[in-house]
Parts: C-alpha cells; sequence; structure tokens
C-alpha cells in the first residue's frame, strides 16, 4: 500500500510539474488554494521538535540561512521580518545582525515573532522562547536529502503554504533525477573537497557527500577512521599521494579564502594531477554547507566538473 | 658525627656553583633516542611509502649509486616536501618550546613557568584569529601571530613596570592580567565571527599541517638566535638560581641576565607559535623531566631538554598524524595527552627512590 502511493507520487511528480512550468498563471492560482485553505492549528515537526502553531505566522525570525532559502522558496518571503547574520539569500531576505549561534532571546522577541524558525539550540533556546509563547522550529542539518525535503513540507505546512512546498519538493526531485541521468556510468572518480586552509575535509556519509556519491564520486577522506569524524582533517601527505581525480574548495576563494593558486603553491601539491590539468574548483561555502534547495545546483556543479573531467580524459 | 672541618662533605653541598657538565651518557642516550625517533618519523606517514623504497631512494643520493625500486616522482615529493620539513619543523619548535620554559622557569624561580607565562600566547591568539576573520592571505597569519604575541608580552612588560618595581612576581601577576584581557578580546572577535571557527580552534591547538620549507626557513633565524642566547645564559642561570641578592653579590648583574633570557626566550616561542599555533605542555614538562633524570643544574637543563624537547615533539607529531590516520589530530592534544601520563610516571618513579 505504502509502496504503490510512493510509486504513484513518483510517476504523477514529473506531470504535475510539466503541467506547472506550461501554464503559469495556472500555476500561481494552483499553488495558492491550499495556502488559503491551509488549517490551524497545526503540529509540525516530531519527537521533541514537536511544535504547535496556533494561526498563519506573519512575523517569522529565522536563525537558519537554510530556513531562510526555504521559506523563500516556497513563498512565505513576505512573512519573514528577520533573519539571522548569515541568512544572505536570497538578496531581499532581512539579514539582521541576530546571531543564529549564539541567540539573544531578547534581540529575537524585540521583532515580536509568532514564529521562530532555528536549525541550532545552544542554550534551550526553545525553552525560553516557549515561555514567553513563541514557538520555534527545529530544523537541524540535515542527514539526507529526505530531510531537506522533510523541512521544506514542515515550512510549508507551518506557513500555510503547503501546495508551494510540495511543488518545491517535487521539482528538486525532478531536477536531481534529470541531473544524476547525466552521470555517465563506470568507477566513481575521486575527489577532496576541502572546507578550509586546515584541510578538515567530508566523508561519504555525510549530506554534502551523499551530493558527491550521486554525481559518482569517492571522497579520499573516507579512508579515515570513524574516531576522526565525519568531517575529518587530513594530513597532507596523504591528500597528494592519494591523488583525487578532482578537489572542491570550499572556503570562500577570493573572499578570503583558499583559492586555486593557494593550492596550487603548497609545498608538494604541484605533483597532483588534478592540479596540473586544471581540475580544481572553487565552490561557493555557502551553497556547499547549507541543505536548502540549492543543493540542485550544488548537484548540477559536480556533474559537470564530472563531465569536464571525462571530456578532458 | 660529621667534623665541620671535612672537606668533602663541603663540597657535596653547593653544587650549583661546581664545574657541572653534561654527562656523556645522557648526551649521547637523548641524540640516540632523537635520530632513532627522526628516523621512524620520516619512515611511517599516512601516505603508504615503502620504507625499502626511502631507503632505496636516500642510498640513490650517494655519488655513483642507481638503484631501481625508488620513490616515485609523486612519493619524492610527499616525503621530501611534506614529511621531511614537517619533521625538521617539529624538532625547531619542540627545542625551542622546551628551552624557553627551562628558562622561564630559571628566570622566574618558578617550576610552574611556562614558555606562554607572559602573555606571548594570548597575543598570539589574538593576532591568528584577527588575521583569520579578516580573510587575509593565510600566508600572513604566522606574521599575525608573531607580531600579537610580541605585543602581548610588551604589554606585560610595560604593565608590570607600571605597577611597580621589577619584582618577578608582579610580572607574572601582569602577564595573567594581559593573558585575560586578549583571550576575552580573542573570544569576542570568534563570537562576531562563528563561521570561521573551526579554522581558529584548529590554529590555537597547534598543527604542523602547512609546513612546508618556507615556514622552517621563517623560524630558523629567530630560533637559533634564541637558542644560542639562552644556551650562553646557562651558568648565570645557575648563579641565579641561588637567589637575586646572593647572585648579586657573587657578581652577576641578575636584572639584566633576566631581561636577557626573557627576551629570547619570548623571541623564540612568538616565532615558534607563529608557524605551530599554541603546543602545550613541551615547555614545562620536558625541563622537569630532565631535572628529575638528570640534574638541576641548567648547564644540564638547557642542552638536554633542547633534544629531548626536539625528540618529544616529532614522535608527539607523528602519533597525531597517524594515530587516526588518513586524519589528523591537533598536536597540541597529542602533547598533553603524552605528556601529562609521562610526567606523571616520571615524578613517582624519581621520588619514591
Amino acid at each position: 500500500m505504502k509502496l504503490s502511493l510512493t510509486v504513484a507520487g513518483l510517476v504523477l511528480a514529473p506531470f504535475l510539474l510539466i503541467a506547472c512550468g506550461d501554464d503559469d498563471p495556472a500555476s500561481s492560482t494552483a499553488a495558492d488554494t491550499p495556502s488559503d485553505s491551509a488549517s490551524y492549528p497545526v503540529t509540525v515537526g516530531s519527537g521533541k521538535n514537536a511544535v504547535e502553531i496556533e494561526s498563519q505566522p506573519e512575523k517569522i525570525v529565522s536563525l537558519s540561512p537554510t530556513a531562510t532559502e526555504m521559506l523563500f522558496a516556497i513563498g512565505a518571503g513576505d512573512q519573514v521580518v528577520a533573519a539571522d547574520q548569515y541568512s544572505n539569500y536570497p538578496k531581499d531576505a532581512p539579514t539582521t545582525d541576530l546571531d543564529g549561534f549564539q541567540p539573544n532571546v531578547e534581540a529575537i522577541i524585540n521583532y515580536e515573532p509568532d514564529l521562530v524558525v532555528a536549525s541550532y539550540d545552544p542554550s534551550n533556546l526553545v525553552g525560553s522562547l516557549d515561555k514567553v509563547g513563541v514557538p520555534t522550529m527545529m530544523l537541524p542539518a540535515a542527514v539526507t536529502l529526505n530531510d531537506t525535503y522533510d523541512q521544506i513540507e514542515q515550512l510549508g505546512a507551518a506557513t500555510g503554504h503547503v501546495g508551494d512546498a510540495a511543488e518545491v519538493v517535487s521539482k528538486m526531485k525532478t531536477d536531481i533525477d534529470s541531473i544524476v541521468a547525466d552521470v555517465p556510468d563506470g568507477p566513481p572518480v575521486t575527489y577532496y573537497h576541502e572546507l578550509d586552509a586546515n584541510l578538515y575535509s567530508v566523508k561519504g556519509s555525510t549530506f554534502i557527500g551523499q551530493l558527491y556519491e550521486m554525481a559518482g564520486m569517492k571522497s579520499i577522506a573516507d579512508d579515515a577512521p570513524d574516531a576522526a569524524g565525519d568531517y575529518p582533517q587530513l594530513s597532507p601527505e596523504y591528500v597528494v599521494s592519494s591523488d583525487p581525480d578532482l578537489i572542491f574548495l570550499a572556503d570562500g576563494g577570493s573572499n578570503g579564502g583558499v583559492t586555486v593558486d593557494d593550492v596550487a603553491g603548497r609545498p608538494g601539491w604541484d605533483q597532483l594531477t588534478a592540479v596540473q590539468k586544471d581540475h580544481v574548483i572553487e565552490v561557493d561555502p555557502d551553497i556547499a554547507s547549507r541543505w536548502g534547495p540549492r543543493v540542485v545546483d550544488y548537484l548540477q556543479t559536480l556533474v559537470d566538473a564530472r563531465a569536464q573531467l571525462q571530456s578532458v580524459g | 658525627m660529621t667534623t665541620p672541618s671535612s672537606p668533602p662533605t663541603k663540597t657535596d653541598e653547593a653544587p650549583p656553583l661546581q664545574p657541572v657538565r653534561l654527562p656523556w651518557r645522557w648526551l649521547v642516550g637523548s641524540v640516540g633516542v632523537l635520530v632513532a625517533v627522526v628516523l621512524v618519523a620520516m619512515a611511517v606517514g599516512p601516505a603508504d611509502l615503502e620504507p625499502s623504497a626511502i631507503a632505496i631512494q636516500l642510498l640513490n643520493y650517494l655519488p655513483g649509486v642507481h638503484l631501481d625500486g625508488g620513490l616515485t616522482e609523486l612519493e619524492s615529493a610527499v616525503l621530501w616536501e611534506l614529511r621531511a620539513p614537517r619533521v625538521v619543523l617539529a624538532m625547531l619548535v619542540g627545542a625551542m618550546l622546551a628551552v624557553a620554559g627551562a628558562g622561564y622557569q630559571g628566570v622566574f624561580r618558578n617550576p610552574l613557568a611556562d614558555p606562554y607565562l607572559l602573555g606571548v600566547a594570548a597575543g598570539a591568539g589574538v593576532g591568528a584569529t584577527l588575521a583569520i576573520v579578516s580573510g587575509t592571505d593565510h600566508s600572513l597569519v604566522p606574521v599575525a601571530a608573531f607580531v600579537g604575541g610580541v605585543v602581548g608580552v610588551a604589554a606585560t612588560y610595560a604593565l608590570g613596570r607600571g605597577v611597580g618595581g621589577r619584582d618577578t612576581n608582579t610580572l607574572i601577576l601582569a602577564g595573567v592580567a594581559v593573558a585575560a584581557f586578549l583571550t576575552a578580546v580573542q573570544t569576542y572577535v570568534n563570537q562576531r565571527n562563528s563561521d570561521s571557527l573551526r579554522e581558529v580552534y584548529g590554529w590555537i591547538l597547534g598543527r604542523f599541517l602547512t609546513a612546508g620549507w618556507r615556514d622552517v626557513v621563517i623560524v630558523l633565524p629567530y630560533i637559533v638566535l634564541a637558542l644560542i642566547v639562552l644556551m650562553a645564559h646557562r651558568r648565570l642561570l645557575d648563579v641565579l638560581s641561588v637567589g637575586q641578592y646572593e647572585a648579586g653579590s657573587l657578581g652577576v648583574p641578575a636584572a639584566r641576565v633576566r631581561v636577557v633570557v626573557v627576551l629570547a626566550a619570548t623571541l623564540g616561542t612568538a616565532a615558534a607559535v607563529a608557524v605551530s599555533g599554541l603546543i602545550g605542555f613541551v615547555g614545562i614538562v620536558v625541563p622537569h623531566i630532565v631535572r628529575m633524570l638528570a640534574g638541576s643544574s641548567y648547564r644540564i637543563v638547557l642542552p638536554l631538554s633542547a633534544i629531548i624537547g626536539a625528540a618529544f615533539l616529532v614522535s608527539a607529531d607523528l602519533v597525531a598524524r597517524t594515530i587516526v590516520a588518513p586524519g589528523e589530530l591537533p598536536v597540541g592534544v597529542v602533547t598533553a595527552f603524552i605528556g601529562a601520563p609521562f610526567f606523571t610516571l616520571v615524578l613517582r618513579t624519581t621520588r619514591s627512590r
């Protein structure tokens, strides 16, 4: 039963999307209908993150850059009154100096929110806001793509954009399917994803690692033992001796991070095939560290890099 | 029992002013340990280089020797541009921190003095943090750390002098105040820039990650100069250890000796910190281990601390880069993790004798 529903959903999703894409006015009416008919109170999230929202929120404070991106993607951007200091996308996000890592409850309450969205609860933020009657949605860092879809749908239900959220999710799914379809068969190519100049990297088991896996790539950090964590700090001599096919730099590049030239200038790194063949790629650290709708763009970047590798040989 | 006129008893009672020599067995033994540790550190690492291939490669450098089975170009780059400078840098930093620690302990006559006592660490931390969060070129981080460290010590000196005199305790307290203030500055800057927290954290815990020969060349002059100055003062430190006034009565300018030793130790420490971050425990543990094992004269403690400090940090770095290979641990974690139990062991065995 459950399986057949999933199959039906998968089969139908593309058609729904095509219908929307072909006819813009029709799709917007279709999307608005569920938002008007959204029912409150609604409970979103599960377990200890379950929260009840009494009525459609009109003053949302987002302390998570990813949540901000999701809210704008599902058309709830108008309801966001304040976003944290790192919420730099989309451009019209109401970025403030609120700090999501060290949230100040009084500063948040100043915006008189009727919903707070956060990804991180370092100092009993949820409990404090609950005392003053402000519901908080916790949307922690996604572990899988399904978490991303789930969080978008939760935000849809919470903000009264159920239909838009479903649309965003199904568009992401079809986009990802079509991107992944372009990945050539054959053994995975190896990659080294550098988080910063201290050579912190990612394993294939992480959220971003799964995107790489979908693009037919295998992390050189996968050989690190569990004790080194999911984001191990690698030895430079290991990186050099494993000679990855592709190197991705997610440290901000020319905005004060590690650049392609920095890597080429490191002692011994000039021997790397990826350096010699120009297969070192600077990626946007924001897109690479968030789990919002733009993971599709990131996957496209990876597949393009992989295709370029193939064509050069 | 013993008569006051017994000459042998009298000479035994005043060891610091006797001509003390570094015993040969300790010198040979410690150098032997250092050589062994360096060879192992060169042969072992996360990049699986065959020790036999390394040996063949080394033999090939001899004139007239051409053996097959050496390293590929990539492996050779790993060995000579990554592993070798890292080992050399760990030796330099280890020797510097240990000797600086011994020097501070002698000058302040305080067994808890360590190379970071006078605000070097906190100053360097602020400098490095500012460089990292401001997003300047990464190669400027060591420079900023060095400047920060020197500024930290200068502030300590100014404050210590300002509140009164040259009393060593005043200076230590001034160091505490400066360190607390600078740490607060650093925490604040980190708080405002939480996105670069991991990088700052990685720096604070100490690492030889990006070490290439360039780093070695940068610190070599400072460390060599500091080591020479400190070694040259080893006899005066012995005199100083009997007390400032006693030293003065023996014709030793205590205040000048103190300033020179502190300056040299600080300069060397700042250079070491600039390239390796804050590596704790070496400066305090190594001199004490040497004292417990070989004797407390600075003519023994300083040279042996240099050799054993070098060997200790090379082995700590070896552990740091192999135990979770191909991952890395911060070397500062390893020095404390090995250092603390080893220190306790030495303490127990020497005290129970």
